[in-house]
């Protein structure tokens, strides 16, 4: 790389930077400042949600410092302008509205509806007992059986939710983590007694353990082994199914259990780095895996701020694939990324609003060049969405995409003054967590010394102060309120009282119709390969679910080898 | 109160439920008005719950949930609290209800149900209403 290649973005050379500087004082003495005197601005300093300080405007100035090499182009390194050349020219990104409840049939109807309206990819939501590895019928899943989620226990129930649907056209994305790798094994079992090619097969499993610890808390053992079952989905993939993402490294929760937008992406690269490490030790290769993996994120209120996020993610990241890891291959350099509106900006009042909010959420996701993107339904602050909030959800996206333009051209924000400089603040930012982070120890270290979860109940115990004092706004909350508002007349999502009868019935033909004797021999093998920590758990894990396994039955066998992970709680 | 000065309060989470942003806010707020707090921390079971609160003598119970599974979980509360004869300590809730549900789980006993974007001062305030509305025990 020359000299003239890592010059400022704005390329001006030193006498414009000095003719440039004396234009902005003499406009912040003359026109500013008699401005200001006849009417003051609103407040006397402005910030970002996530607390960077903003400037009255922004100019080539602000750009000097980020190299324009570090800028680049679309599709090439360091992938801040997006991860491929042509991004939404191509194709839209994936419009993947996540759904669950119910039974598998009754979710297997909900990803139905939303194909016929015109959604690309499928993502799942479970249940709270099949996100934490219980069966339906355990004592802790009373009251929780297909409430929240889709319930699955075994593979009969995977079979019924993807009944229909073809597996080698649409990409499945499931939202499960310490569990995942028994989703996985059901669905690689479903697919192979379907008939499907193993390598035709695209879509995801969040697998993000890390994020548990530190934000959305479900977890079943001690971080060690579950970090060690993150890596043998990784390793599996990698060679079995070439084009699933076997991770979402996900800052989404992370946000939503109130973290900063700074901390929400430097913690995802946190576990990216452990996970990488963890990968790595088994002697494979960077690039032999580092090409699938995913990420996850939110995108908050603040439209720039969000957009600038995004950029910089793509950025930081191709860096620490390149210079910290020694990846040769680009595709293990260009961050990918699936977008969800921010569901803790939802409100009950007004709900309506909830439409605006997160059609705003959504553009700026767009912008920041999102792959995939879920938008939420207006009446989530009540309970799970109904199809008709679901629609105008999809409807967001597709307004955003067939109707405003905004995806005729790559980048649109890139060159902007105020992006750029604030890409280039969260990038630096990004790096410094890091660095605290690795000087400290580490990232699994620090999450069991719940660091991460201390600091994302600080910012979260501030955001609700700001929002008590009025000093952050929210519509129908803390300013236009409406006193006399009834929610009469919303139609709630109704939740089957039937459900977990359904379900609990389907778990018991499975366990009357199968082999004992072979599922405990298949049982006594998934032990012995935990416990030797060079094998991967994922091969005898198929064996197990199409052996008619439920997943309380295997989740409970390795708790007898490995434990239960319990949490050191922080406010 | 009995007799002391400082209103103690337990806050739990109870079932697999993991939305802990409220519950960790909440116990801030009240521990910064003064209270003593217990977190019980994520996961617990409801007779869990109400045994630790007999045992640290508190004066409230503040119950968590966002998972929709309320409707099992503050009965089973009640009904362990009257098994225990502790019905002395009130029982409060908060998280995602719907407004009928909230309805139903005050008749049950509940005292009261606060939803989201409640303001700490408010949290508060229900709390130190609902003790005095109590009386001393």
């Amino acid at each position: 790389m020359n000299d003239d290649h890592r010059r400022g973005a704005a390329a001006i050379d030193t006498g414009a930077i000095g003719r440039l500087m004396q234009q902005v004082h003499d406009w912040e003495r003359s026109e500013v400042a008699r401005f200001v005197a006849r009417a003051p601005e609103r407040q006397p300093e402005f910030r970002t949600s996530g607390g960077f300080p903003l400037k009255r405007t922004y100019t080539a100035l602000d750009v000097v410092d980020t190299p324009i090499d570090d800028i680049g182009l679309p599709g090439r390194y360091p992938y801040t302008r997006g991860p491929y050349p042509t991004m939404y020219r191509g194709r839209f990104w994936t419009m993947r509205q996540i759904a669950g409840f119910g039974t598998a049939e009754d979710t297997n109807g909900r990803f139905k509806y939303l194909i016929a309206n015109g959604q690309t990819g499928l993502s799942t939501d479970f249940d709270m007992p099949t996100l934490m590895g219980y069966d339906s019928d355990h004592p802790m899943s009373e009251g929780e059986v297909g409430r929240e989620g889709v319930a699955i226990d075994t593979l009969a129930d995977m079979e019924a939710l993807f009944d229909g649907i073809d597996l080698e056209k649409i990409s499945v994305s499931m939202t499960i983590n310490p569990s995942a790798w028994i989703l996985l094994a059901m669905y690689v079992a479903l697919a192979k007694r379907r008939g499907c090619d193993l390598d035709k097969l695209s879509g995801t499993i969040q697998a993000d353990i890390l994020k548990e610890y530190q934000a959305q808390k479900e977890w079943i053992y001690p971080v060690a082994p579950s970090v060690r079952i993150v890596r043998d989905c990784i390793t599996y993939c990698a060679k079995h199914m070439k084009r699933y993402n076997p991770i979402n490294i996900s800052g989404y929760h992370v946000s939503e259990a109130g973290s900063s937008p700074l901390d929400e992406v430097a913690f995802t690269m946190c576990n990216l780095i452990a996970y990488v490490e963890e990968v790595t030790r088994t002697g494979m290769h960077v690039d032999e895996f580092a090409p699938r993996l995913a990420f996850f994120y939110v995108c908050q209120a603040d439209f720039f701020e969000e957009i600038a996020k995004f950029r910089a993610a793509r950025r930081v990241y191709a860096k620490i694939m390149k210079e910290r890891f020694g990846a040769k291959n680009p595709e293990s350099m260009r961050l990918r990324f699936h977008c969800q509106t921010a569901a803790a900006s939802l409100t009950k009042p007004q709900y309506r609003v909830n439409v605006v909010r997160t059609g705003l959420q959504a553009l700026a996701a767009v912008l920041g060049g999102a792959q995939s993107l879920h938008t939420n339904g207006m009446d989530e602050a009540f309970a799970i969405p109904t199809e008709e909030a679901m629609k105008i959800a999809l409807r967001t996206q597709q307004v955003i995409a067939e109707e405003s333009g905004v995806a005729s051209v790559v980048d649109p924000m890139g060159g902007s003054y105020f992006v750029e400089s604030l890409t280039t603040q969260y990038e630096k930012a990004i790096f410094a967590v890091i660095d605290e982070v690795d000087r400290a120890g580490g990232t699994v270290k620090l999450t069991e010394e719940s660091w991460f979860q201390r600091r994302i109940a600080d910012f979260a115990y501030e955001t609700a102060l700001k929002k008590a004092s009025g000093e952050k706004a929210v519509l129908g909350v803390n300013r236009y309120v409406d006193p006399d508002e009834s929610f009469d007349d919303v139609e709630l999502h109704p939740y089957d009282a039937s459900t977990a009868t359904r379900q609990i019935d389907r778990l018991n033909r499975v366990r009357r119709g199968r082999d004992d004797a072979k599922l405990r021999s298949l049982l006594d093998r998934l032990v012995a390969v935990a416990r030797d920590e060079t094998q991967n758990l994922m091969p005898v894990t198929i064996e197990l679910v199409e052996a008619g396994a439920s997943m309380g039955d295997i989740v409970e066998t390795l708790k007898g080898l490995w434990g239960t992970y319990r949490e050191r709680p922080v406010f | 109160m009995s007799g002391r000065e400082r209103i103690r309060v337990i806050v739990a989470k109870v079932g697999l439920d993991g939305h802990d942003r409220g519950v960790k806010i909440v116990a801030r707020t009240l521990r910064d008005a003064g209270m003593d707090v217990i977190y019980t921390g994520l996961h617990r079971t409801p007779e869990e719950v109400v045994d630790a609160a007999i045992q640290e003598d508190v004066d409230v119970i503040g119950v968590s949930i966002l998972s929709g599974a309320h409707m099992t979980v503050f009965p089973r509360i009640l009904d362990r609290l009257a098994a225990r004869e502790a019905g002395d300590i009130l029982v409060v809730g908060g998280g995602v209800i719907p407004d009928e549900d909230v309805a139903r789980l005050k008749s049950l006993g509940v005292a009261e149900i606060l939803l989201q974007d409640t303001p700490p001062e408010a949290i508060v305030a229900m709390v130190r209403r609902v003790v005095a509305e109590r009386g001393p025990r």
